[in-house]
């Protein structure tokens, strides 16, 4: 039997004060080497200081045929936003 | 290293007239496709054999330049080779992962390379048979890919593109350390510029190959254009990589094999003599000179690889299982 090393979803750091970004996957055993493997492909220059490998198989992600119903009603929400408030320029930066 | 005209694929597609319409509209307005929206068949198998001929360009091109990592003849030249070979074992790792995200397995495109199914970039089918050869592949091999490749920054395919964009900010190194080694050699003992003259004389048809076979004679090229996979076509590049070198061939005091190679005021840019394509397809085909040993090499890492990656599995689920007898 043919067995398949599982497939990570790596993110990483690229310095302090900044979030954790997806960079791309990799595929290792376990978590102890798929932190080597993602510091051997993702970090040969300093890209970060801070990695984390999650099992692609962990992830759960929305739907995009849905993305209209999940993401269009904000676009209508006009009055969440600052610009839909006027405020008279005598008053200043608001 | 390296992206080629894409050799073989084959844009076709089913899908209904509408939904191809609607998929169409969204590439217009340079909308990128992510791995689960909806995308026409044509268009992910494309793809799939696309990045896939690209990461297998990048490990098989690990071969050549390894070949010559124990006779560098500096600390210098042996660290920079090392790092550069390691970068496209880099590259082609992103570039699996960029394919496996449109649904076809590490596993398969593997298998595919090693049974001479899938393609790689025939330029490395030949052989490195001098040091030279490390400072012409950096110079005109990955300065061609750079070429390729820097568009594909902007392919409507965002795995593919982001892929891309971290492997072109690698690519300028490469092709730096090659050209100052040609400068060393060039500027060096009578020998040693012979040395890297023939080394050039061997490289470049080759290298200007790698756009691909000109546009009238690429069919795949106006459907990938449509989709915006491509940007620019095989001539295109291929024109801009020579508008681009002949200035460097001259400040080495190196000549390009070519006497129809001449500057064509009218264009603009370097008209160029008659490429040997029946040599190219010989070599696309798999008879270059190195085609059996690189898959024989392939093949020998892959099957000498096989226990670590099964004690690797068998000592994770060993662990996977003393973590849950503790729970
Ligand atoms: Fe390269
Ligand atoms: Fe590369």
């Amino acid at each position: 039997m043919v067995q398949t090393t599982p497939l990570w979803e790596v993110f990483i750091r690229p310095r302090n004060g900044l979030a954790h970004k997806h960079a791309g996957s990799i595929h290792a055993a376990d978590e102890v080497l798929a932190l080597q493997a993602a510091r051997d492909v993702y970090t040969r220059r300093g890209e970060g200081t801070s990695i984390w490998v999650v099992r692609s198989a962990d992830i759960v992600a929305s739907d995009p045929d849905q993305a209209a119903e999940n993401f269009e009603p904000t676009a209508d929400k006009i009055y969440r936003h600052p610009t839909f408030y006027d405020i008279p320029d005598d008053v200043g930066h608001m | 290293m390296y992206s080629q005209g894409l050799i073989g694929a084959d844009g076709r597609t089913t899908e209904s007239e509408e939904f191809l319409a609607r998929f169409q509209a969204r590439i217009d307005a340079e909308e990128k496709i992510e791995p689960n929206d909806a995308m026409p068949e044509g268009y992910r198998r494309t793809l799939v054999r696309q990045i896939g001929q690209h990461a297998h360009s990048e490990i098989v091109g690990m071969l050549p330049e390894g070949n010559w990592i124990t006779r560098a003849p500096s600390l210098r030249r042996k660290a920079a080779l090392l790092a550069k070979v390691q970068d496209e074992g880099g590259h082609g790792l992103y570039l699996y992962c960029a394919a496996e995200t449109l649904g076809v397995s590490r596993e398969e495109m593997t298998e595919e390379l090693l049974s001479g199914k899938a393609k790689y970039s025939s330029i490395f089918n030949y052989p490195t048979l001098s040091w030279a050869d490390m400072g012409i592949i950096g110079w005109l091999v990955d300065g061609a890919a750079i070429m390729n490749q820097i568009p594909l920054c902007r392919c409507s395919y965002g795995p593919y593109a982001r892929a891309m964009i971290r492997v072109c900010k690698e690519e300028s190194f490469h092709q730096r350390q090659g050209y100052e080694l040609c400068m060393s050699l060039a500027f060096g003992t009578p020998e040693q510029k012979a040395m890297v003259q023939d080394a050039l004389n061997r490289w470049w048809w080759p290298s200007i190959m790698m756009f691909g076979p000109h546009d009238a004679d690429s069919q795949n090229s106006d459907q990938s254009m449509a989709w915006k996979i491509k940007r620019f076509s095989n001539d295109e590049l291929r024109q801009k990589f020579i508008d681009a070198t002949v200035p460097q061939a001259e400040y080495l005091g190196l000549t390009l094999p070519d006497p129809d190679l001449k500057w064509n005021e009218a264009k603009g840019g370097y008209d160029h003599g008659p490429i040997d394509w029946s040599e190219f397809w010989r070599v696309v085909k798999g008879q270059g000179p190195m085609a059996r040993d690189r898959i024989k090499a392939r093949k020998k890492a892959w099957d000498e690889g096989a226990w670590v990656r099964e004690a690797a599995l068998a000592h994770a689920e060993k662990r996977q299982a003393r973590k849950m007898a503790a729970e």
